[in-house]
């Protein structure tokens, strides 16, 4: 808003709304209240316990400050760091819809490789919901027509014909809760987060995995990719593939490929997509080792 | 009278420390005079062309707006060259803010709204629009313009070439050719610009607080546009949040927080947003092209550098990089190179070791290319052609103690286990390497003047119009006031940062500890001391 990227008529402050509790469901996993602070859910005890995915996850984004007044469902609406959508100066279909995209022969080091459209490339910059992705987490709305559940990996939105709409909530609707299933993945997890500077910086390629092993075996296993596409990108129908198999660097680099199938680079950002390939694997393999 | 070297030598905590973290040190933006109000600049949004229209109805309408400034309006009637240089201004004709409607450059600051608060400022700053007509194409990219490459008496001729460098290349059994290509870079200290403009319309002067590198340059500046003496004109930079070069220059938001007190008979703030600072002087891009040869044990045979740096439309910004080419190693055959290309971009400004980082920086790569070439160790080679004495000149060096720093760093950071070939040392998932570069600065030194005032309670405060912009001058100032005297530390002040204090230069270029100002003072203080011990000048 300093920069005029958005222009808003109204603003309404909806912190003193009382959704900042985090609590246990009934049913088993864990509610994350909409204005439950970062570092709050970072350092929860039963967070760090049961998934600690989603702490490790949290903590390498931003930085002490951002994360002490950052929201969780403030974390779920960021918009991207694309260069073009922070310079008015410059055509941005996110921005301003139909102006064009600067992104696509511009400077697009930091730009997607996977869901991508002609009208823009941008990535979604949370690493928070890179893990709730992989969690299978559910985000709890409200508004007008009543309140509703999403799935996660429908929350946020490919950049299609509509780049502008981030997320697929209607208009007049508000988050109020992220539920966190009971499996937490506690015992094999890693956030792995590759990037220009080991601190304040966003992900060029992160990945969320989680392994669920049952003996020798592989019984569940998630992967959650940040910093390719307009949404974490995960596939769970590739991933049930490996259900049952070895835990092995081949199978490991088997899924990557097939996870990062049809990916495209667009010159400064072509990196990314042997970078993502080699960090799923090495991010499945630390999982693995990642006994607690 | 303690005369070792009692403090000098000795570790010392800033004697501005307390200051700075308790948040006492007050910087040029954190003053708050009666009756502030507040500026805020609109940039351009093309690199070339002109400004058609500048639409400002709107944003005047904004309750709590004061006045738009545009080149339409700005009441300013001098219009020459001189008048808007500063001590540091190369040659040309320096960029007058608000002059017409040429844009010259991306960035280029076309208006300041001036409202009561920043945030209604910045709010009516958004609501401006601005026709424009744009021209067909900008030069920004260097490379791509390098068939603009010029030189001319303007711009100073590199060091003599020696020997025959292009036959000795023929000849070398070792060739190496490389090129570099640099990118610009943006100093972007942690504290912006700022400025607070002060206009006294009964006096007809000007107190201003602002950001900069030396306040006689803001004084002459200032005191230029608005044709004022310069007793006129009183600079206050006491406190600087880092600079690394950016400030040896005035920069806009000065003219503009000036222009609009003067107009408005109101203290006047304007500070820049980061994204402003990135809008004026930076370390030019370069281009910079080698030709190394030597003999087969490593010898340096031949040595060519051309370089292409950037400049302005209007000015002429020169840097020395390929001298060092010259200096640094021993070779027979040396044949330098520096030309300009003109872009439309605003005036590169010096930046830590300005053309040493550039130039060095091609020089040691060029190096390195040249070691795997000859199949020699890159440390090892810079042995084989280590220099005793400037090649350029055949003068002694003000101090050069490489050897032992070489053989130092090499013990320190384990020369010896070092691997040659790329990615074939790795510790886990890291990869390690081992690389050695090599850096030169000029020890230069400048006219300087300070004032010691020495009480009958046996406070000593010692004065000069230089800066301390983080690097600890302060500190320094009085450790070495301290040694002069032998007086303990904390019977010492140091004062800087106002023009009215006795003339200093800008704080640049490592000269500014190197002074022998107070130290030279020392025989006339100490004579004085016992005859006349209240006031003395040095």
């Amino acid at each position: 808003m300093k920069y005029r990227v958005e222009n808003p008529e109204h603003l309404l402050d909806i912190n003193a709304l009382d959704f900042s509790e985090i609590s246990t469901l009934p049913e088993g996993g864990i509610r994350l209240g909409a204005t439950s602070t970062n570092a709050d859910t970072a350092y929860h005890e039963q967070i760090e316990k049961n998934y600690p995915l989603l702490s490790k996850a949290i903590l390498s984004g931003a930085s002490t400050q951002l994360r002490n007044m950052a929201t969780d469902g403030g974390n779920l609406m960021q918009r991207t760091r694309c260069y073009y959508f922070y310079d008015t100066a410059t055509p941005c279909n996110k921005r301003e819809p139909g102006s064009g995209c600067s992104a696509i022969n511009g400077f697009n080091r930091i730009h997607a490789i996977l869901g991508t459209s002609d009208t823009c490339i941008a990535t979604h910059p949370s690493d928070m919901c890179v893990a709730l992705a992989a969690l299978d987490a559910t985000v709890q709305v409200t508004g007008e027509n009543g309140s509703r559940s999403i799935p996660f990996l429908e929350f946020h939105r490919l950049p299609g014909e509509n780049p502008e709409r981030d997320t697929n909530l209607e208009p007049g609707e508000l988050i109020t809760a992220i539920d966190l299933p009971e499996k937490g993945f506690s015992e094999h997890f890693e956030y792995l987060k590759v990037r220009d500077r080991p601190s304040y910086a966003f992900a060029s390629v992160s990945v969320a995995a989680a392994l669920e092993m049952d003996g020798e075996n592989i019984k569940d296993i998630r992967v959650a990719l940040g910093g390719v596409a307009h949404k974490p990108w995960r596939l769970p129908e590739v991933e049930k593939d490996f259900f049952g198999k070895k835990p092995t660097r081949n199978n490991f680099e088997e899924l990557a490929e097939k996870l990062i199938a049809g990916a495209k680079g667009y010159g400064d950002n072509d990196f990314k997509i042997d970078l993502a390939k080699k960090s799923i694997v090495r991010a499945l393999l630390t999982a693995l080792d990642n006994k607690k | 009278m303690i005369t070792t070297n009692q403090f000098m030598e000795v570790a010392t905590s800033r004697v501005d420390g307390r200051q700075k973290v308790t948040g006492t040190a007050k910087y040029s933006a954190e003053f708050n005079p009666a009756d502030l109000v507040h500026g805020y600049i609109v940039n351009s949004t093309i690199a070339t062309g002109n400004i058609i229209k500048i639409d400002a109805d709107k944003a005047l309408q904004v309750e709590g707006v004061r006045e738009v400034f545009t080149h339409e309006n700005v009441p300013i009637s001098v219009k020459i060259d001189a008048d808007y240089s500063d001590p540091l201004a190369p040659p040309g004709s320096p960029f007058r803010p608000l002059y017409n409607e040429k844009i010259l450059y991306n960035g280029q600051p076309i208006a300041l709204v001036v409202a009561d608060t920043f945030e209604v400022a910045r709010y009516a700053a958004g609501l401006i629009t601005v026709t424009y007509k744009k021209e067909e194409s900008s030069a920004i990219a260097l490379k791509e313009n390098l068939d603009k490459a010029f030189t001319d008496e303007d711009i100073p001729e590199p060091a003599a070439a020696r020997g025959d460098a292009k036959k000795a290349f023929e000849n070398a059994e070792i060739k190496v050719e490389a090129a570099y290509l640099q990118a610009r870079e943006y100093h972007n200290p942690m504290e912006p610009f700022a400025t607070v403009a002060i206009w006294d319309d009964q006096e007809e002067s000007f107190f201003i607080y602002d950001k900069i590198q030396g306040v006689g340059s803001s004084q002459k500046y200032i005191s230029g546009i608005f044709n004022l003496e310069k007793d006129k004109v009183r600079v206050l930079s006491e406190f600087v949040g880092g600079a690394f070069g950016s400030g040896l220059r005035p920069q806009y938001q000065l003219f503009f927080a000036a222009m609009a007190s003067k107009t408005l008979n109101l203290p006047v703030k304007v500070v820049m947003t980061r994204k402003q600072m990135f809008s004026f002087g930076h370390r030019p891009a370069c281009f910079q092209e080698f030709k190394l040869g030597a003999d087969a044990k490593g010898k340096l045979t031949s040595i060519q550098h051309n370089a292409y740096g950037e400049t302005s439309q209007f000015e002429k910004y020169t840097e020395t990089i390929v001298d060092w080419s010259g200096l640094m190693y021993a070779c027979d055959n040396v044949e330098l190179d520096y030309k300009l290309v003109p872009l439309d971009v605003y005036t590169p400004n010096d930046m830590r070791a300005p053309g040493g980082a550039t130039g060095m920086y091609g020089l040691e790569c060029a190096m390195d290319e040249l070691a795997v070439a000859a199949g020699i160790d890159p440390l090892e080679l810079r042995l084989i052609n280590y220099a005793e004495k400037d090649q350029n000149e055949g003068k002694p060096f003000s101090s050069k103690e490489l050897r032992a720093c070489y053989s130092r760093a090499a013990e320190k950071f384990g020369w010896d286990q070092r691997k040659a070939e790329p990615r074939s040392n790795k510790k886990g998932n890291i990869l390690i390497g081992h690389g050695v570069a090599t850096g030169v600065w000029e020890a230069m030194q400048q006219k300087a003047a300070a004032q010691a005032i020495f009480t009958q309670e046996g406070r000593l405060t010692v004065s000069s119009a230089t800066a301390d912009i983080g690097t600890g001058t302060y500190t320094v100032m009085t450790q070495i006031a301290a040694e002069v005297l032998g007086l303990p530390l904390q019977y010492v002040d140091f004062k800087l940062g106002d023009s009215n204090l006795p003339k200093a230069p800008i704080e640049g270029g490592s000269w500014t500890v190197p002074f022998k100002w107070i130290r030279r003072g020392r025989q006339k203080i100490l004579k004085l001391f016992t005859e006349k011990p209240y006031h003395l000048l040095v």
